[in-house]
């Protein structure tokens, strides 16, 4: 067996990121990501790396775009009120054909709300992460372990398809601590003649753009971006099934939360309640598929989140009417108990 | 077997390294663990807390609302969490700074003056440790040998010289 350590999620984050060949961070602190910059801080200057503490996270973002335009992994990170402020900058990354990668660590909302753990940005990361006509590729990992299997698929898949990459964590799994043992993975190295990264006379240079005057061209770097999303919708959408086989009553529910609900799930079993739990692993692409099969044995539908209820559109949309869906959430920084998810749970199977 | 453990007192006591000893501890023996810590005001001045959970199988929900394993340092924490605790559950309660007795008779409830042994025996700040010590031989929560690894492990290499005080506020944690 690999080693294991015993690392915050916020760390384990920042370690994986170096593995996966992240040279440059760029970053303002809050709470509660900021052990993931101060990670960064330590370590960069030692592996010949950058970390730059901007002035704000409006900074931090426009130096992400610029160290992607020329080529390079990057990083940046925040919680939910910071990643507001990135918006702008993510918007022009995406209509720059940019890959760069960006850790939201989720905090009650809306304003500065609160610095304890929600949900509550689901419907910025999936469907608003600024202006314009875009998706960026949302992974939501459940424990310290799998955030860094999604930090090395994250970089890879920004390059691949040139999009930004979010890792919606959120302040309880940031902050938590768990073994992990890091993969023997070797950061994969693409070519990336669109860099900005000098040219020495030798080929025509490059040049990073968001902005096209000229209505038939702008549409059709959209519509170019979409072609992509297709391959990304049918190659990238993931979900862990746990005991959905027999379920009657299926549990939707991803990062935290899918913790409390996974023993909320097993307490329901062991009162011979059929119950299992589909857990969303990419949140954009949204593993329609998943949801969709289950609906052919189960009969309900429950989806919990830590938020007034914003993934239950997805979840809706991918059971077309094929099931009812009923919500559980708590929000504002509080932690749902298994025991509050289990009455639901029973209350369905009534 | 899975053990929920909550452990709660001022910030600055040593709660949340407590916790880390004891993750550590089943990190040795090759255990499921997670160690979550509450952050933010609490922090500063006020409660902290930390859950841990050591299991033989993946762990759902790392947060501990009814401990089976509860250490309380200080009055508000004992106020809080002493009614929360599952039956048959095994408390430590720092009786130098809680006087209340409980009144629970589904609970195995040991009252050890820790932070008084820790001021008489040179080991100020040790009183989690001590804690710890008396946890580790009422439940058996991992092996001393663990414990003592894993306080090999959690002890800073700056403060290296602290490891010796910590293995005897251990030792004294549990003679007491």
């Amino acid at each position: 067996m690999a080693e294991r350590f015993l690392m915050k999620g916020n760390e384990a984050l920042a370690e994986a990121a170096i593995m996966a060949g992240c040279r440059h961070y760029f970053g303002y602190p809050i709470t509660p990501q900021t052990e993931i910059a101060a990670y960064m801080a330590k370590r960069m200057p030692k592996i010949g790396g950058t970390f730059l503490q901007a002035e704000s996270e409006i900074a931090a973002i426009n130096m992400v775009l610029g160290a992607a335009s020329a080529g390079v992994r990057v990083l940046t990170s925040s919680s939910s009120p910071g990643i507001s402020l990135k918006t702008e900058g993510l918007s022009y990354i995406a209509g720059s054909d940019l890959p760069c990668v960006i850790i939201d660590v989720q905090r009650g909302g809306p304003g500065l709300g609160g610095i304890q753990p929600s949900q509550a940005d689901y419907w910025q990361a999936t469907r608003a992460l600024g202006h314009g006509d875009y998706f960026a590729i949302v992974y939501a990992p459940n424990s310290v372990q799998e955030m860094v299997n999604v930090v090395f698929d994250a970089f890879d898949n920004a390059d691949t398809y040139r999009v930004p990459v979010m890792i919606l964590s959120d302040g309880m799994l940031g902050q938590m601590m768990e073994p992990v043992s890091f993969p023997e993975r070797e950061a994969k190295v693409l070519d990336k003649p669109w860099a900005a990264c000098g040219h020495k006379n030798e080929r025509k240079h490059n040049i990073i753009n968001s902005l096209y005057l000229q209505p038939q061209e702008l549409e059709k770097t959209v519509v170019d971006r979409f072609k992509r999303y297709e391959i990304i919708k049918e190659k990238l959408a993931s979900a862990e099934n746990y005991l959905t086989e027999d379920a009657d009553i299926v549990v939707v529910a991803y990062g935290a939360s899918s913790r409390i609900v996974k023993s909320a799930v097993n307490a329901a079993r062991a009162k011979g309640i059929k119950a299992g739990m589909i857990r969303p692993i990419t949140l954009w692409p949204f593993p329609v598929n998943a949801i969709a099969d289950a609906a052919k044995t189960a009969k309900r539908f429950l989806c919990v989140e830590m938020s007034m209820g914003q993934m239950i559109d997805d979840v809706r949309l991918a059971l077309n009417g094929a099931a009812p869906v009923d919500f559980f959430g708590r929000t504002g920084g509080i932690i749902p108990s298994p025991a509050e998810v289990l009455e639901q749970i029973e209350k369905l199977a009534e | 077997m899975t053990r929920n453990i909550l452990l709660a007192g001022f910030g600055g006591q040593g709660i949340l390294f407590a916790g880390k000893v004891m993750a550590y501890a089943g990190l040795i023996e090759e255990k499921e663990i997670s160690w979550l810590p509450s952050y933010g005001p609490e922090m500063r001045g006020g409660t902290a807390n930390c859950s841990v959970c050591i299991s033989d199988d993946p762990i759902g929900s790392p947060l501990v609302l009814k401990p089976d394993i509860l250490v309380a340092m200080n009055l508000p924490s004992y106020d809080k969490f002493i009614n929360e605790a599952a039956p048959g559950a095994t408390v430590v309660v720092d009786s130098t700074l809680v006087e209340k007795r409980t009144e629970r008779t589904d609970i195995n409830v040991f009252y050890v003056p820790a932070t008084k042994l820790a001021n008489e025996n040179g080991l100020k700040g040790l009183a989690n440790i001590i804690c710890v010590g008396k946890l580790l031989k009422e439940t058996g929560f991992a092996s001393y040998d663990a414990v003592e690894a894993a306080i090999r492990k959690c002890v800073p290499a700056k403060k290296a010289a602290m490891v010796d005080f910590n293995l005897n506020a251990l030792k004294l944690g549990m003679d007491n």
